[in-house]
């Protein structure tokens, strides 16, 4: 059996982290979840938050994710996430910035969808500044 | 003969024929390379996608009520046929080719006596079916690619696509677009998005790979969850994917086609240069001999 797992972060619009593991974190929907080589196959959501790489005894990666899927196999972690951004790149004020604007957008949104965005919107922010502290 | 002062302005406006089209494949060489870029580095992103849900949709226990976007209604009708052309032209025959492909498609369709619906993305494409099939175009989005498609505009159609769905406007939704395979070749693609085709190439290779059958799959929080939040999901990716492929596709089109024009220009300038020379040097020669003579004379 392998000793270390496969581990791919995909957002849309790059494959933005590909190595192998000994461990890797995923904030589940459900929960936190450690993915080591051998898991069992599971399919899960991912909340906003942050996904840690283990390697060799330390912390490899901090990366912070804005939701999305899981896919485990045995040998495989693949996450699937609408966002993703190194824990050391977010920037404070420019987080800040995007809550004050989505809560105005929750304030002003007139149809539910609006304020459905606004508000995922909000928490992603809250999940970034969370992730930072 | 054409007189002189006619071929230099022939002339003149060949050349500025030439700098336009030498300009416009300037502009469609760098944005291919930004669109290539980003096409390639969709391309993971919406294959796990498609390669993930093939895993979950072949784990669904039988009897149960699978979602429209999924199984789509069970029946074979109406089909939404979506077309993604360029809003702009003098891109050879990148258009005439996704047309030609849906054209063939929805001629079949209709002979087997299918509903077609059509959904047409830019307006090219519009313009060259509405001569045959007027009546089944449904809408057409245009204006998109500015500067180039961004995931909310494929997320939008998709949005579209999905409310029609539960709406049970159509039965089975495809989408016909160029797939990009290098600046001078184009891939004619035809995808159907619902019902999601089990792609059942990855599903083996997964089972070789992944012993066991994939059923053996845990879902947190459980399947109607996950599928909930990732059909919708997937059909926005599938689309964005072919905006992109097709945004590519029509500027390595453009590319070549203006290449090829500039050239030909090129070529004219030569012939008509050639013309100019040879007329002029005659009226000299003729304007001579007149003087000659007329020396001669005296």
């Amino acid at each position: 059996m392998p000793d270390k797992v496969e581990f791919e972060l995909v957002a849309p619009e790059a494959l933005v982290f590909s190595a192998a593991a000994d461990m890797v974190v995923v904030p589940g929907s459900e929960g936190d979840f450690g993915v080591l080589a051998g898991h069992a196959p599971l399919i899960s959501l991912v909340r906003p938050g942050i996904i840690d790489v283990h390697d060799e005894g330390t912390v490899k990666q901090r990366i912070f994710v804005a939701g999305g899927f899981a896919e485990v196999t045995e040998r495989r972690l693949t996450v699937l996430v609408e966002e993703a951004a190194p824990v050391d790149a977010l920037d404070r004020g420019a987080i800040e910035a995007r809550l004050e604007r989505a809560r105005k957008e929750a304030g002003a949104a007139e149809t539910e969808e609006e304020k459905a965005a606004a508000e995922k919107e909000i928490v992603l922010a809250q999940a970034m500044l969370g992730a930072i502290e | 003969m054409a007189n002189l002062k006619d071929l230099r302005t022939r002339i003149n406006s060949v050349k500025s024929t030439q700098k336009i089209t030498a300009a416009m494949k300037m502009v469609a060489a760098s944005k291919l390379r930004r669109a290539q870029e980003q096409c390639e580095a969709a391309r993971p992103y919406a294959e796990r996608m498609e390669r993930m849900l093939s895993s979950l949709a072949a784990g669904i226990p039988e009897g149960w009520e699978a979602p429209k976007l999924l199984a789509g209604t069970g029946r074979d009708e109406v089909h939404l046929v979506v077309v993604a052309t360029s809003d702009r032209g003098l891109c050879g025959s990148f258009n005439t080719q996704i047309v030609r492909g849906a054209r063939g498609l929805i001629r079949d369709l209709r002979k087997d006596g299918k509903t077609v619906k059509i959904l047409c993305i830019g307006r090219k494409g519009r313009d060259q079916l509405k001569t045959e099939f007027g009546d089944l175009i449904i809408d057409t989005i245009e204006d998109l690619s500015r500067p180039r498609p961004s995931y909310d505009e494929g997320l939008g159609i998709a949005e579209r696509i999905a409310a029609m769905a539960g709406e049970e406007e159509f039965d089975v939704c495809t989408i016909v677009y160029n797939r990009f395979r290098s600046a001078i070749s184009q891939e004619l693609t035809v995808q159907q998005l619902i019902p999601f085709p089990v792609l059942e190439a990855v599903a083996e290779a997964g089972a070789e790979k992944e012993p066991g059958p994939s059923a053996i799959y845990e879902f947190e929080p459980d399947e109607e969850g996950i599928l909930n939040e990732l059909l919708p999901r997937n059909l926005a990716v599938q689309v964005f994917r072919a905006l992109l492929e097709s945004f590519a596709s029509e500027q390595g089109a453009r590319m070549a086609a203006m290449d090829s024009a500039t050239r030909n220009a090129g070529e004219m300038i030569d012939k008509l240069t050639l013309n100019y020379n040879r007329t002029r040097q005659a009226k000299i020669t003729t304007e001579m001999i007149e003087i000659v003579s007329g020396a001669e004379a005296l």
